[in-house]
């Protein structure tokens, strides 16, 4: 099964290295991974999907505890969350196709960012299924790059969330 | 010195931390990166034993660690300095030994600029390091050093790597050392959670058939004479890991011997037999289960131990405790003295255990030659055990396991989790300058201990009368062991065709060497040895296709053990 796990990790350098290189060394996967600095500048926040049946996941943030840089391990999925990713999509916008390319950015709420003569920058937010179906909207009228972020989560406030 | 207003250089920051952490002696190796600390070394009183390699100065601080109990220290240079000290880092980081390793580093400047003598030696060590630092300021130094060997020998401990650019060494700054530490992100549990201890003493009290598995976290959290009083008022069976040898009396009678793959019989058999496993500061490591699924198959299993990764990792684990062992243990026994034991209830399990004691002891076959088996069970006799052991890797070190009886904790030097040929020497050589006078002996085979040969050099320069017993087969035993087994008896680059003249050989470093060809000469060249107040190496020409036995071939189940 897949898991979102949130890590507060003291912001040092050599940190990720740490967590990357944990996974790597027992042969953990990590599907994606995003960090980022927190309100307070000395914590740094990752975000980081792997997969795997529930004693691997016990493993993995057990692991992930035992870190001397690491101060908190959320295992998202225990839980209800927001999790978004973001994607940047440069679509061809040659011949009539424009307004076809607005429209689904519309349907998506996404952004158009960047106009020139032949491409659109649109950039979209969503889960992975929603950053997944505009990209497979897109492919036939005809992508030139894309850039996605990893997944970013939050949990849920919620009265009935368990501790 | 401590003043607020008086500035000092990083290399002196350095020795003043070491003395506040009460270092007595550091073994290593300078170069031109630390030479800013060995010139304040060279009139400090803080002792230095200088090694013939890096490595050895990191097998020799673990030594000193596990004897001791203290945090070993080592001192070596950038570059190859650092690199050298790598297996020593990882054989201490297998086996959770405190050690903290000062490495050298080219000044800050130049970090990443492939200088001369240049490696990223905290990105190497990362891996293989409880944890590592590269001090970037000199006013962090202080509390690094703190921070390290904090960590070293706290919760579960580890070696610790700290490099120390040279910029750094020769920077001022007044000096404070913290009083204390407090890490947001690092806080071992040390007290055992009081609900699970209550439900793994009513499981202990009540099972028919308990076995305690008790492993080098019995050691290090220094509980084994708590281990003795609970396993004895239990009436508790206990088996031993290899790095758990001398956690319980290895005489006692409740006491199984080793398991594992070379573990003896009726250990092996009880594991499997057993309705209920107690394993405390063990990790069920591969070289004890086995085939996991066969491995205690029909027992609950109750785990204590420090650190909560090594619960639940291979086996499922019923009652899991997280502590130190030695608390842990100790809560127990306050719940024990409410209760009454009837210990009349194990007595159909203890007989089944006598049984297979009876039905399979350790043995080997003698013979005209020199049975490798014979020296140690000699050296036991002759010692009465009262001695440090250290082992080097393969046959040489299960035959000591086996043989040799740890009535005592602290009393092996062993690489038990990575299993570093070359360790046994220079990890002899840390204890003995810990314990001067108490005869310590490493029990080598003659390819392990031509891996650090170079230290004899160190022994007698420090004049430390390291007992060094070569049992010398002419080749890798237990390679040859496992060829002649798996691999068709194709011994393939495992015999070694030519030797030095190991008696030649001590005498040329300026020790004593001494030599045994047949059985009758064994008692008297190891009382000769053991008489000797110097450096001295005993060699035992043995026989060559001794095999340790019994044996389980890896990943097969423990009770199916080749017998001898």
């Amino acid at each position: 099964m897949r898991h979102t796990i949130s890590v507060l990790v003291d912001n040092k350098p050599g940190v990720l290295a740490r967590v990357a290189g944990l996974f790597s060394g027992r042969g953990f996967n990590i599907e994606c991974l995003s960090v980022n600095e927190t309100l307070d500048p000395t914590v740094s926040q990752m975000t980081l999907v792997t997969r795997g049946d529930d004693q691997l996941i016990e493993q993995i943030i057990k692991q992930l505890n035992k870190l001397i840089d690491v101060i908190k391990v959320v295992d998202l999925e225990n839980g209800d969350y927001v999790g978004r990713e973001m994607a940047l999509i440069k679509v061809s916008v040659e011949n009539t196709k424009r307004s076809e390319v607005l429209s689904i950015v519309d349907i998506f709420r996404g952004k158009v960012v960047d106009i020139s003569p032949s491409f659109y920058t649109i950039e979209v937010t969503g889960d992975e299924a929603k950053i997944r179906a505009i990209v497979e909207l897109f492919k036939p009228i005809g992508i030139k790059e894309i850039a996605r972020t990893g997944k970013v989560a939050l949990t849920r406030e919620s009265k009935e969330r368990k501790a | 010195m401590a003043g607020d207003t008086v500035k000092l250089t990083g290399a002196q920051i350095f020795l003043e931390c070491l003395q506040r952490e009460q270092v007595k002696v550091i073994f290593g190796y300078p170069g031109g990166s630390v030479l800013d600390v060995y010139n304040h070394l060279y009139d400090a009183s803080i002792k230095h034993i200088l090694v013939r390699h890096e490595q050895a100065a990191v097998h020799a601080a673990d030594g000193y660690a596990r004897v001791t109990g203290e945090v070993g220290v080592c001192l070596v240079t950038s570059g190859p300095g650092a690199t050298n000290t790598v297996t020593g880092i990882a054989t201490a980081h297998m086996d959770s030994i405190p050690v903290v390793v000062f490495s050298g580093q080219v000044p800050t400047m130049l970090i990443g600029n492939d200088a001369f003598q240049e490696a990223d030696i905290v990105g190497i060590t990362r891996p293989c390091t409880k944890h590592n630092y590269l001090v970037r300021d000199v006013k962090e130094l202080a509390a690094v050093i703190k921070e390290a060997f904090y960590i070293a020998r706290s919760g579960r401990p580890g070696p610790v790597l700290v490099d120390l650019p040279k910029d750094v060494l020769r920077a001022s700054d007044t000096f404070h050392y913290p009083e204390h530490i407090t890490m947001r992100s690092y806080r071992p549990t040390y007290k055992g959670n009081k609900r699970q201890i209550v439900r793994a003493m009513e499981e202990m009290v009540a099972a028919r058939k308990p076995v305690i598995y008790a492993g080098g976290g019995v050691i290090l959290s220094n509980a084994s004479k708590e281990l003795t009083t609970f396993a004895r008022k239990l009436n508790i069976p206990v088996t031993t890991t290899l790095m758990g040898l001398g956690a319980f009396p290895g005489s006692d009678p409740l006491c199984l011997g080793m398991l594992g793959m070379h573990g003896t019989y009726r250990a092996n058999m009880a594991v499997t037999h057993c309705d209920l496993l107690i394993a405390i500061g063990a990790r069920f490591d591969d070289r004890v289960t086995g085939d996991l699924n066969k491995f205690a198959p029909s027992a609950k299993v109750i785990h204590m131990d420090i650190d909560p990764t090594s619960i639940s990792k291979n086996i499922k684990v019923d009652i899991p405790i997280v502590g130190d062992v030695r608390e842990i243990i100790k809560e127990c026994l306050t719940i024990i003295s409410e209760q009454k034991i009837q210990k009349d209830h194990r007595k159909e399990w203890l007989n089944e255990i006598k049984h297979w004691r009876e039905k399979h002891t350790l043995a080997y076959k003698k013979s005209t030659n020199i049975k490798p088996q014979y020296v140690i069970e000699k050296i036991y006799e002759l010692t009465k055990g009262d001695c440090i052991v250290a082992t080097e890797v393969g046959q040489n070190q299960m035959w000591t396991a086996q043989y040799f009886t740890f009535d005592k904790p602290r009393r092996l030097l062993t690489s038990g989790g990575l299993g570093t040929m070359g360790y046994g020497f220079p990890a002899a050589i840390g204890a003995q300058v810990a314990f001067p006078d108490k005869t310590v002996i490493d029990i080598a085979g003659d390819g392990s201990i031509q891996m650090n040969i170079q230290e004899l050099a160190t022994a007698v320069q420090y004049q430390l009368p390291v007992k060094i017993v070569i049992l010398n087969n002419h080749c890798l035993g237990m390679v040859r062991q496992w060829q002649e087994l798996f691999y068709d008896k194709r011994y393939s680059h495992s015999r070694f065709e030519t030797h030095p003249d190991f008696v030649k050989l001590a005498e040329a470093y300026g020790a004593v060497g001494l030599r045994a060809t047949k059985p009758e000469e064994v008692e008297k060249v190891i009382k000769r040895g053991l008489a000797t107040h110097k450096t001295v190496i005993m060699e035992f020409v043995v026989e060559s296709e001794e095999g340790v036995y019994p044996m389980v071939p890896a990943g097969a189940s423990i009770d199916k053990m080749i017998l001898l």
